[in-house]
Order: structure tokens, then C-alpha cells, then sequence
């Protein structure tokens, strides 16, 4: 089936060089920070987790949001579903090599990684993140193949991998709730000591992972001659706006816990988040546009893929609204929650946290290859489709 | 064959394989209970000293438990102290000098009330506390929340309470000074081997892209020394090290006789150092 990846028309070939060319600066990067250090990145003792793995945190929401598709199509046989749970899975192959790629960038010493199978401790939330990370991507690529294989031949898929689809439910589950339990159980840090981080995880991913399969839907559908169905894309659309919401109910309860009590912890991160936090005289604030960004792209996603005319009426709409629930999303999770987690300190100073460039162009060669690997996939994906009709 | 004969056969054959199977588990089982008998007792004490070593229950004397009285007037008299134990420890471990704070790296350092307690915020501070720095370092907590989050075990809780690092497991994942509620560690953000002055080469230096923090002198401890900070406090007792499970210890006595506080011991970490305000 990779045949049909290599045949393709301009666009094609210059998208894939275009995200070649970000791919190439970030392996450049790489290499210098490999050689020099974790010193070229603006993580310091203080703030000592960065883009790198707020970007992890974010895409494995975008991975486990393929399940909203697999959900209803094998669970409820919800049949609209049938042509477009491919793209679900294959964005989750995608979105967790990206969680891979980050978790390599960001340790300190990559070459020893796999100690942590050679010493596994099952005390630590990251031996169990990588059990369920690993198991999620060998469990989409398998029941992704087969299927598409199948599919391909015209034939049912083989019974037994049922099996492996049904299991593949709870593994999405359960990587968004382990990656939320990598924080959430950290004495110390109240920001993210909360118990609805695990169930805030997954409502944003469940918001942002559909949506970006309904961009992509809209992109196919204008440059790949693909239709995944208008029934689809409005049951999705639905999905998102539910999942968005307890997202957004989730966010308002954490405000409401820490200002109504009071505790100064507890207030503290939001207060930095959202206001800026005053500190000996001078305020902190440099993630606050972030998060007004983040509240206000929330607000014109939902109008727009909630109100008929714009949802019905236009694609361009319907794909500007679930972009901006995307964008938001990213701004809440893959930068708000894990860099504000670190202010304040533990000993009560604030350091603020700027990516470096070199940091900063090796998260966008992530991302493009990411992209990368997407594009290919859905060329495949959509190739079968295109073979079968013809 | 017929079916019945078929059936039978493979019902008895099972049945054979099971009991050998099964026998052989009953034999370990056993042995594996003799084990334990032949060890009983001692066993059973050690098992009752991790159940207990928490501070409201009763130490065991037979395993140490090391710990640290850091008395914050004697801080408070003596000004220059700080900057002795400091400079003790980290010439002692090769601790290294970074120009930019962004990569630095400390095992002990001084602080303000404030920084140190932020649990305890005091709006009418007395003069000198307000006015002097106290030192910090790790709490080699007996619930180390970063030895839990460690997944490789690099970080490590000894027998004798000691927090320590394996600088050649170690990932670089950061993950345990994420889980350090009291800030106490360091990464190698870059090569440290030039930022080191008159290296000591009985300690090994680090490479990058490691955790490092205060090991409380394991290798001194071990080769009965005192600690480079205790020692360098000289005779004024400002830091009393020793072991807490013993009762007839220099530091029991010294907590026996202060009244001692711990830092965040809300978090249930249990700390093993403390603080006569």
C-alpha cells in the first residue's frame, strides 16, 4: 500500500518539501543542542519542563481524540463513521510519534532512554506513560493496517482484530489519564495537585483531536477529492462542542476552588496565568495573552460551529470554528498548564520561562514531521478509498 | 480412537501436567515460607521500622536514620557561616560556578524565612529573621515524592535515609524536580567540567544532563567523617548531624531540648531536616 504515498501531483511534493525544509532546520537544531546541552533551551532549575513537554502533554489529548471516532463506529455502530475512523487512528499514529520525538528532545541524557525498561519502576507515573503510549501506537497502526488492508481487498476484516479495536478504547483512556496523573500527583505544585485534571485532559482532547480531523476532513475534501460525508462531520461537530464545553465547566470549577476558598496556592498559578502575579513589586505576566487568546479563540470556535447558519452554511466557517477551538485548546494545554505549573516556585520565586530559538525551531521540525508522516498516511488512506471506487 | 478414548486421554494428560506443575508450586511455596521462618525475626523488625519510621512512631535504633538540626540564630549571630557552608559544600562536591543563573546548579544555598517556609507567611516578621538568610538544602525526606517519580530509580532512598543519585542511570528527565516540593535539585543544563574550580578528585564530577543535589556527604558520612557543612560550622553547633533512630544521639538530644520545625511537613514527606527558629 506505500506505493501510494510516492505518487502525487505538485501540491504534493511541495507540501511534503515544505514541512522537509522545517524538518531539516530542526535536525540541525538538534544536533547543536545534542552536543551542547539542554542549556540552549530557557528551562532553568526553576521552570525545568518547557515547550518540549508541554507539547507531549498536548498531543497525546490530539491522539487519544481519535477515539471519538472509533467510539461510535464499533461501539454504537454509528455506520457515517465508517469512511473517516481511519483518519482518527491515523492521527494518533501520527500525533504519538510526535509525543515520542518531544520526550527524546527533552531528556537530558537520550541515549540512556531505554533504562527505562531496563530498570522499570512501576512506583513512577512515566514507566506507566510509556507502557500505555507505546501500546496506543502499536494498537492504531495494527488495527489501522489491517483494516485499510482489508478494506483495500474489499473482503471483512479478519475477526480477530476486533479485539485489538475494542482494547485500543480503553488505551486512549488511559494515556490521557496516565499523562494527567504524571502532574497531578506531584506534592508541592498546587496548580496541578487537582483531581479534575485527568477528566479536564480528556474533555479538551476530546474537543481538539475531533476538530482537527474535521480541518483535515475539509482540507481532503477540497484538495484530495475526498468526502468524508456530511453526516460525519456533523456528528463530530456535536462531539466537539460537548467536549469543549466540560472543558471550559472543568477550567471554571478550578477558578472557582481557588478564589472561593481563598488559599493562596491555589489561586496563585491562575492569578499568573490570566492577571499577571504581582511579585516584590514587580508583575509577572508573560503568559497572560496566551490565555486571553486561548478564552476568546474558545469563544469564536464555539459560536461558529454551534450557530446553523455558519456551521451549515460554508465549509470555510465550520473550518475556521474548529480551528479555533484547535489554537485554543493548544494555548490552554501546550502552553498554559504545563509552563504555569512552575510559577511559583516551590520556595515562592518566580522565574519565568522564554523558549530559546533554537528550542523553538527544534518544536516546529517536531510538529512538521508530525505532519509529515500524517500527510503520507492519509495519501495512503485516501488512495485505498480512491482505488475502491474506481 | 474413539472420542471417548480421545477425551480421556487428554483429561488425564492435563490432569498429569497440572499436578507436576502444581506440586512443583506447593514446593516453592514451602521453601519460600522457610525462608522467611529462617529469617522471622529480624525480618519482622525491619519490616516494623519501615511501618514506623514515620516521626510520630517509636525509631528503631538498629537501622540509622540520618538527619539534620540547622539552628537559624546561630545563622542569625554569625553572618559569614552561609557563605563558609556553602563554599564547603560545593568545593567538596565540584559543584560548578555558572555565569548565567539560568544554568545554575546548587546542593545548599541561603534563603529568606519567606522562601524557605512559604507555608508559614508572616506579615509582622521579627527583625531578625526578616533581616538574615538561613541555609536550605535537600530534605532527604523519608516519603521522597522524587524517588517516587523517578522511572528509572536513579534517585534512591538509601537504608540510612539518604536521598541519592545514580549520576550514570539518570535520564535527564527532569521528572523529579517537578515532583521536589521543596525546590532542592539541579540539572546539569550544560557540561559542567570547565565551570569547576580546583576540582576535587576524590568526589566525581558530573556530566551533562544529569539531577544533582546535596547528597547529605554519603561519601563522607560513610568514611565517618562529619558532613563538609557540619565541619565547616566548626565548634558553634549551628548544624547538628547524627542519627534520629538513635536516642542517646547528639542531634536526639539537641531535639529533645529545641523546639524544631520541618519545612512543608504538610505534604506528609517527612523531612529529616530541621529548623530551631
Amino acid at each position: 500500500m506505500f506505493e501510494k504515498a510516492l505518487k502525487g501531483n505538485n501540491y504534493y511534493w511541495m507540501w511534503l518539501a515544505f514541512l522537509g525544509f522545517f524538518i531539516a532546520v530542526a535536525a540541525v537544531c538538534y544536533l547543536r543542542q545534542y552536543f551542547y546541552g539542554l542549556g540552549l533551551t530557557g528551562m532553568s532549575r526553576d521552570v525545568s519542563w518547557g515547550l518540549y513537554i508541554s507539547q507531549f502533554t498536548f498531543l497525546v489529548g490530539v491522539a487519544a481524540g481519535g477515539v471519538m471516532l472509533v467510539l461510535p463506529y464499533y461501539i454504537h455502530n454509528f455506520k457515517a463513521f465508517g469512511k473517516i475512523t481511519i483518519l482518527g487512528e491515523f492521527l494518533a499514529i501520527a500525533s504519538l510519534l510526535m509525543c515520542l520525538m518531544f520526550i527524546m528532545a527533552d531528556l537530558g541524557q537520550p541515549l540512556r532512554g531505554l533504562n527505562v525498561m531496563l530498570y522499570p519502576t512501576p512506583g513512577s507515573m512515566l514507566f506507566w506513560d510509556m507502557c500505555v503510549l507505546w501500546g496506543y501506537l502499536i494498537l492504531n497502526a495494527l488495527c489501522g493496517w489491517v483494516i485499510l488492508t482489508a478494506e483495500r481487498k474489499q473482503v471483512h476484516p479478519p475477526k480477530w482484530i476486533y479485539f485489538f479495536v475494542y482494547l485500543s478504547i480503553p488505551f486512549a483512556f488511559s494515556i490521557h489519564t496516565v499523562t494527567a496523573m504524571l502532574y497531578c500527583g506531584l506534592p508541592g505544585r498546587h496548580f496541578w495537585l487537582s483531581a479534575i485534571i485527568a477528566p479536564r485532559f480528556l474533555a479538551s482532547a476530546f474537543a481538539a483531536g475531533p476538530a482537527l480531523i474535521v480541518v483535515m476532513a475539509l482540507i481532503l475534501k477540497k484538495v484530495a477529492n475526498f468526502d468524508a460525508g456530511k453526516e460525519a462531520i456533523n456528528k463530530m461537530v456535536t462531539i466537539i462542542i460537548y467536549a469543549a464545553l466540560a472543558n471550559m465547566f472543568f477550567v471554571g470549577l478550578e477558578f472557582f476552588v481557588g478564589f472561593y476558598s481563598n488559599i493562596p496556592g491555589h489561586k496563585h498559578t491562575l492569578q499568573y496565568l490570566f492577571f499577571g502575579l504581582e511579585h516584590h513589586g514587580h508583575i509577572y505576566n508573560n503568559l497572560v495573552p496566551f490565555m486571553w487568546g486561548f478564552v476568546v479563540l474558545f469563544f469564536v470556535g464555539i459560536a461558529l460551529i454551534s450557530h446553523p447558519y455558519t456551521r451549515k452554511q460554508s465549509d470555510l466557517w465550520l473550518g475556521l470554528g474548529c480551528a479555533s477551538i484547535f489554537i485554543a485548546f493548544w494555548l490552554d494545554k501546550g502552553i498554559g498548564f504545563v509552563l504555569g505549573g512552575f510559577v511559583p516556585t516551590p520556595i515562592d520565586e518566580i522565574v519565568e520561562y522564554y523558549p530559546t530559538f533554537n528550542e523553538l525551531f527544534i518544536t516546529i521540525g517536531i510538529w512538521a514531521t508530525g505532519f509529515f508522516i500524517l500527510t503520507i498516511l492519509y495519501k495512503i488512506a485516501i488512495g485505498v478509498e480512491h482505488e475502491i471506487e474506481a | 480412537m474413539d472420542e471417548k478414548r480421545r477425551n480421556f486421554l487428554k483429561v488425564a494428560g492435563i490432569s498429569t501436567l497440572a499436578g507436576l506443575g502444581g506440586t512443583a508450586v506447593v514446593d516453592r511455596l514451602v521453601a519460600g515460607s522457610g525462608i522467611a521462618h529462617a529469617s522471622g525475626s529480624a525480618g519482622h523488625e525491619v519490616e516494623a521500622a519501615k511501618k514506623s519510621s514515620g516521626h510520630g512512631a517509636a525509631p528503631d535504633p538498629s537501622v540509622n536514620r540520618y538527619g539534620m538540626v540547622i539552628d537559624i540564630k546561630k545563622f542569625q549571630q554569625d553572618p559569614s557561616l552561609g557563605e563558609k557552608i556553602v563554599a564547603a559544600c560545593h568545593s567538596v562536591h565540584n559543584v560548578p560556578q555558572f555565569p548565567e543563573k539560568k544554568d545554575e546548579i546548587k546542593w545548599i544555598w541561603m534563603t529568606q524565612f519567606e522562601n524557605a517556609f512559604p507555608e508559614k507567611p508572616n506579615v509582622y516578621l521579627d527583625e531578625a529573621t526578616e533581616k538574615h538568610q538561613l541555609p536550605i538544602l535537600c530534605n532527604h525526606c523519608d516519603s521522597p515524592p522524587c524517588v517516587r517519580a523517578c522511572p528509572t530509580k536513579a534517585t534512591f532512598r538509601n537504608k540510612d535515609g539518604i536521598v541519592m543519585m545514580d549520576y550514570h542511570r539518570c535520564i535527564g528527565c527532569r521528572f523529579c524536580m517537578a515532583a521536589c516540593p521543596y525546590g532542592s535539585r539541579s540539572f546539569n543544563w550544560r557540561d559542567p567540567a570547565e565551570f569547576v574550580k580546583d576540582a576535587n578528585h576524590i568526589y566525581p564530577r558530573r556530566m551533562r544532563g544529569v539531577v544533582e543535589k546535596c547528597n547529605f556527604c554519603d561519601e563522607r558520612v560513610g568514611a565517618g567523617k562529619l558532613p563538609a557543612c557540619v565541619e565547616a560550622c566548626g565548634e558553634s553547633k549551628a548544624l547538628v548531624f547524627g542519627n534520629l533512630n538513635d536516642p542517646n544521639s547528639e542531634i536526639r538530644k539537641v531535639l529533645k531540648e529545641n523546639h524544631t520545625i520541618q519545612r512543608n511537613p504538610s505534604l506528609g514527606t517527612l523531612p529529616s531536616v530541621f529548623y530551631i527558629v
